[in-house]
């Protein structure tokens, strides 16, 4: 064993722990920056549930955010004085994400034998016509003034009410969610859904149910995103239609367009540019979101295949340390 | 009731006039390139601007006859806006032909932000009133009451949607850009230069968009640096509902879209009993095309070929 291997793996220890240092450190930061390391999480892990659909079935939603707002508005409803039900928040939890699923499944059904364009458009109208009828539904929703004063969450007995306490909370499940979708993609079932992205007839040649498929990957991520819905519902306390606009919906995709298209460690990295860059603009005033646009169309022009290439991936990055651990002579 | 119902049709027939010139736009930016053109909502909104910058700067110069003064407003802002979409298309989108259909989509998405934030920036965000340019006076006609104005943008985008078809169907230029949408290899191959269809579709396009912004606003009178967002999507649906691709489909579909709205709110809480507002209008729309692409995939008027032909294999 040389020494080069010693420092290697010292190189390795060194970036972990340094990776570790600094999320154990976040809690310590002042408030606006745990809002903003926040709200990148969030939308990781919206981001990461979407690319199931976008990025390994090959399949482009643009009406993503509806179930995101069918999480939100289910703990709007079910955990404030709405209709004075006041279920906990883990309960919540699940009955969002199967909230979602369900909103998923009925959406794909019918418009799941669309394909590329079309399908698109019909995910969009989709997202329109839940968050208009959010914004009429008086009764149920409150319309457009949305719901305010939602239950202060607690998980087991936790308080979760600071933005650190979400902080851990969203940890561990982008973390969860992350690994979740890392070996899905591992599976034979991920393996179905790249084959489908690349040819959807030879898929279905070779005896495979297209539509199970589809619908399999669009449930999935429309649970991820009711899941994401009711944890900003309980971090905001306040949820109203505005937060579910058709921008939403295409922030997340240009998440994963910006990061890398199904690859994980592109998303995480395309939800860090795109949360923190309009925060960082915030200098710039009145040209902030100027200066965003001409970023972006720079980005996408001078990086179309995204920021982090493709090889650059989750799996990549496991191979690479397990390898220098095990056996660092392959290396 | 035949009166009410006439001042609706005419109402229907303006507001899906100017639907359809802006679906026209999505259409064959579409056909040639099978690119969803997010910034081109910004183009209508662009129209209006232009066209009230352009306008008080020739008042301000002196002037010639006002109606002149407007009539060289109105085709400069079709020349300018025509060319900020070719500008763009060279710069934002050409770079990404190789690399399949979401990064052109999104770098479209970013010029939607840069151009419109652009006019927040210069002119700032409130609405701003916008000045007539025919003197809005009811006409009273079968009963019913039309306003010039409704009149006078019917007309003019009858003018240019006839003007587009002779365009499209009659003269080389044209030929071109029909076959470039019929098949961007084989037009190559044929001698035909696609890029300048592709060019002459983003003048065009953006062009029309910026005329459907002009008449949008002398109908409300105001402008708004956000006024695309919303008829852009909506325009799109009319492309997506006429069947996207097709240039007939996407005047019909404006016009269809158009009665949808303005029927769907005159009728639609007569019919339901009170039970569904005249807010759910836009949900109405929305799921007419949904239905309409369930039972027709490709749009009323698009192309029935197999399905396999007219999409491509690998989608996204």
């Amino acid at each position: 064993m040389g020494n080069s291997v010693i420092a290697r793996r010292l190189g390795l220890l060194a970036v972990l722990a340094l990776c570790v240092v600094l999320l154990a450190l976040v809690p310590y930061f002042p408030s606006y920056y745990v809002r903003v390391v926040d709200s990148i999480l969030i939308y990781i892990i919206l981001a990461v549930g979407l690319n199931l659909v976008v990025g390994y079935a090959g399949l482009l939603d643009l009406g993503f955010i509806a179930f995101y707002a069918v999480g939100a508005y289910a703990y709007a409803m079910l955990a404030s004085g709405q209709f004075d039900i006041h279920l906990p928040f883990i309960v919540v939890l699940f009955i969002g994400a199967a909230a979602g699923a369900i909103a998923g499944i009925l959406l794909g059904f019918p418009v799941l034998k669309l394909r590329g364009d079309y399908l698109a458009i019909v995910t969009l109208s989709f997202g329109e016509i839940i968050r208009i009828a959010i914004n009429n539904a008086d009764d149920l929703t409150n319309g457009p003034q949305g719901i305010a004063g939602l239950d202060r969450a607690s998980l087991f007995g936790l308080p979760l009410t600071t933005p650190v306490h979400f902080y851990w909370l969203l940890l561990v499940l982008a973390i969860i969610v992350c690994a979740g979708v890392y070996y899905m993609e591992r599976s034979i079932l991920g393996k179905a859904w790249r084959a489908l992205r690349e040819d959807q007839d030879v898929v279905r040649g070779l005896g495979i149910n297209t539509t199970t498929l589809k619908l399999l990957a669009f449930a999935l991520s429309a649970a991820i995103g009711g899941a994401g819905g009711v944890i900003f519902g309980a971090f905001q306390r306040f949820v109203s239609p505005e937060s579910f606009t058709f921008q939403e919906s295409l922030l997340v995709v240009l998440i994963i367009i910006i990061g890398g298209v199904g690859n994980i460690v592109g998303v995480i990295a395309g939800a860090v540019v795109l949360v923190v860059l309009p925060e960082i603009l915030h200098f710039a005033a009145q040209y902030r979101l100027l200066i965003y646009g001409v970023v972006l169309v720079t980005v996408i022009v001078l990086r179309p295949g995204g920021l982090v290439s493709p090889r650059f991936n989750l799996g990549f990055i496991i191979r690479k340390v397990r390898t220098l651990w095990l056996s660092p002579s392959k290396t | 009731m035949f009166d009410y119902f006439l001042q609706q049709l005419i109402f229907a027939l303006a507001i899906g006039a100017i639907y359809g010139l802006i679906a026209l736009g999505y259409t064959m930016v579409y056909g040639v390139m099978r690119l969803i053109n997010f910034a081109h909502g910004e183009f209508f909104m662009l129209g209006p601007y232009i066209y009230t910058f352009l306008f008080s700067g020739l008042v301000g110069l002196g002037g010639l006859a006002p109606v002149l003064d407007s009539a060289i407003a109105i085709v400069a802002s079709f020349v300018i806006v025509g060319l900020l979409g070719v500008a763009i298309e060279r710069f934002a989108y050409r770079p990404l032909r190789a690399y399949g259909r979401l990064a052109p989509m999104l770098s479209a998405l970013g010029m939607s932000i840069v151009l419109q934030s652009a006019v927040r920036v210069t002119v700032g965000p409130q609405p701003v009133h916008f000045p007539a340019i025919v003197p809005s006076t009811p006409i009273d006609a079968l009963g019913g009451m039309v306003t010039t104005v409704q009149l006078g943008i019917l007309i003019a985008a009858v003018l240019l949607m006839v003007g587009l078809t002779l365009f499209v169907n009659g003269t080389r230029l044209g030929i071109w850009i029909r076959a470039a949408s019929e098949s961007w290899t084989t037009s190559s191959l044929l001698g035909i230069r696609v890029n300048r269809a592709v060019s002459l579709v983003f003048f065009i396009g953006p062009g029309l968009g910026a005329m459907a912004g002009i008449m949008y606003a002398s109908y409300y009178g105001i402008m708004q640096p956000t006024m695309g967002s919303v008829i852009g999507l909506k325009a799109f649906t009319a492309a997506i509902l006429g069947g996207i691709g097709s240039i007939p489909g996407a005047m019909l579909g404006g016009f269809l879209l158009g009665a949808i709205e303005v029927f769907g709110t005159a009728f639609l809480p007569i019919l339901s009993f009170g039970y569904i507002g005249t807010e759910y209008r836009d949900v109405f729309a929305f799921a007419v095309l949904i239905l309409v692409l369930l039972f027709k995939p490709a749009g009323l008027l698009g192309e029935t070929v197999s399905e396999e032909t007219t999409v491509a294999k690998k989608d996204y």
